[in-house]
């Protein structure tokens, strides 16, 4: 039984479900609304304030919906205590990370074109022109956010505590993927070329290889607490 | 087939099983029963590999089940209070999911075929949120026969099953024990499991009060026993 296999049925699982239950889609899309609104409240009309606040602003979105996400991901799995039976499933634990994260990568990323989109149009800034080399840093960027989310979403789901727990474990470690999509993502809103953040694309790929690699390795023993 | 010796489980100041040890042989059914709070769950749990031990041993088959627990885990069937089904998928869906990470056998007959074992063929498109209790422990029951266990670990499976999946299920297990397989029924209620057991065990207190042929026992001389073993242990101080 391939390994590719089975880390694809658990992405169809949890995409399934997803679909059907439109659980955290729901959530999301209303948190992304209402962020943009506090914003524009925040920020007012002027246009040089937005243009500098505008990547922290973008990453913040992406952060906080990716928080919502990336926590809620294994609550399905409390259900009916399939947790226990994922433990009990033979053969390799890491097949069913992967497919958790890849699921998780796929939602934020939904929710990232929905709110660049929405950022778009409350704020009249043009995301367009730089949209290929913006669309390589919001990639790079959610791996390394999803990659050690799902692996300390798991950690935390039997975690009485996890709504709190989850936050502060997880933003520290993030620190260097945000800085470097911050970084990035200015310097591209300000017309520079890709090649001028291939420093920040090189952190965030080196980022996303430890983090992967930490979640696929270590799996197992969070699964089986 | 299962080996336990000197099991001991303790949380903090709490010993919720103290040196249990049990033996199962291929083609037996144990049933464990016991009070709520008497430990059954606890051992099935360890039996399962889902629980360590705080000491002791466990072999399953001719395996070390504490050195080897995914070795162990292939062989065990387990039925759960979690019926370990996702609410919005289908029976099919959950079956095709769960059979993907086992085995990869996922032909549409076989899993048909375990459906209609359990009398949800009919229902095999419908989402898992619309059953009942007791479809959803049947459902859980498809995912176990699909498993090709030797081992099965029961906690509770009678509830919620209504005389006709009583009767499947104890069908069920002597079926299982006729091809040579192992099982462990945990139950509070004298109600299911008890017919179809070769040997009694009662549970109370995280200690192994008994343990005895089945044949031994007629039904009103093992709810004397048990009733007088578990106010003994419930009067203990």
């Amino acid at each position: 039984m391939s390994y590719a296999r089975r880390a694809a049925v658990v992405l169809w699982k949890d995409l399934l479900i997803e679909w059907r239950s439109k659980e955290q889609a729901n959530a999301l899309l209303f948190f992304c609304l209402l962020l943009l609104f506090l914003f524009q409240f925040a920020l007012g009309p002027e246009r040089d304030r937005l243009a500098a606040a505008l990547p922290g602003l973008l990453w913040l979105g992406f952060i906080l919906a990716g928080l919502l996400a990336l926590g809620r991901s294994f609550l399905v799995e409390r259900e009916n205590d399939c947790w226990e039976a994922l433990r009990l499933t033979p053969g390799d634990k890491s097949a069913i990370y992967l497919g958790k994260l890849l699921g998780n990568c796929v939602l934020m990323a939904a929710v990232e074109i929905i709110l660049a989109v929405l950022f778009t149009v409350f704020y009249n800034v043009d995301l367009w022109a730089p949209a290929a080399p913006l669309a390589l840093v919001m990639g790079l960027g959610t791996i390394g956010l999803a990659a050690v989310g799902t692996l300390f979403a798991a950690m935390t789901t039997q975690v009485r505590a996890r709504e709190l727990l989850f936050p502060v474990l997880l933003l520290p470690v993030q620190v260097p993927v945000l800085l470097a999509t911050v970084s990035a993502t200015q310097a591209l809103l300000l017309g520079q070329p890709l090649a001028d953040v291939a420093h920040w694309l090189k952190l965030l790929a080196g980022a996303d290889v430890v983090y992967v690699t930490i979640g696929l390795l270590t799996f197992e023993f969070v699964l089986d607490g | 087939m299962i080996t336990a010796r000197e099991l001991r489980k303790v949380y903090g100041s709490n010993c919720a099983l103290d040196s249990v040890s049990l033996e199962v042989a291929g083609g037996e059914c144990l049933a464990l029963l016991g009070p709520n709070g008497a430990g059954k769950t606890t051992l099935l749990r360890i039996l399962a590999t889902l629980l360590r031990p705080t000491s002791g041993s466990l072999r399953v088959g001719d395996v070390d089940a504490l050195r080897a627990p995914d070795r162990v885990r292939a062989l065990i069937g387990m039925v759960a209070h979690g019926s370990h089904v996702y609410e919005d998928l289908t029976a099919r869906e959950n079956l095709r999911f769960w059979e993907t990470l086992r085995s990869g056998d996922t032909a549409p007959a076989r899993l048909l075929g375990a459906l209609a074992q359990v009398e949800l063929d009919g229902v095999a498109d419908e989402r898992v949120r619309t059953f009942s209790a007791g479809m959803k422990r049947r459902l859980g029951l498809a995912r176990v026969l699909l498993g090709e266990a030797r081992v099965l670990l029961l906690d509770e499976p009678f509830t919620g099953l209504d005389r006709r999946g009583r009767k499947w299920l104890n069908e069920f297990l002597l079926a299982f024990k006729a091809r040579g397989g192992a099982a462990v029924v945990a139950t509070h209620s004298f109600g299911g499991g008890l017919g179809v057991a070769d040997r009694v065990a009662i549970l109370g207190g995280g200690r192994l009060l008994l343990d005895r042929p089945a044949a031994d026992l007629s039904p009103d001389a093992l709810h004397r026993l048990y009733e007088s073993l578990t106010d003994a242990i419930e009067g203990a101080p």
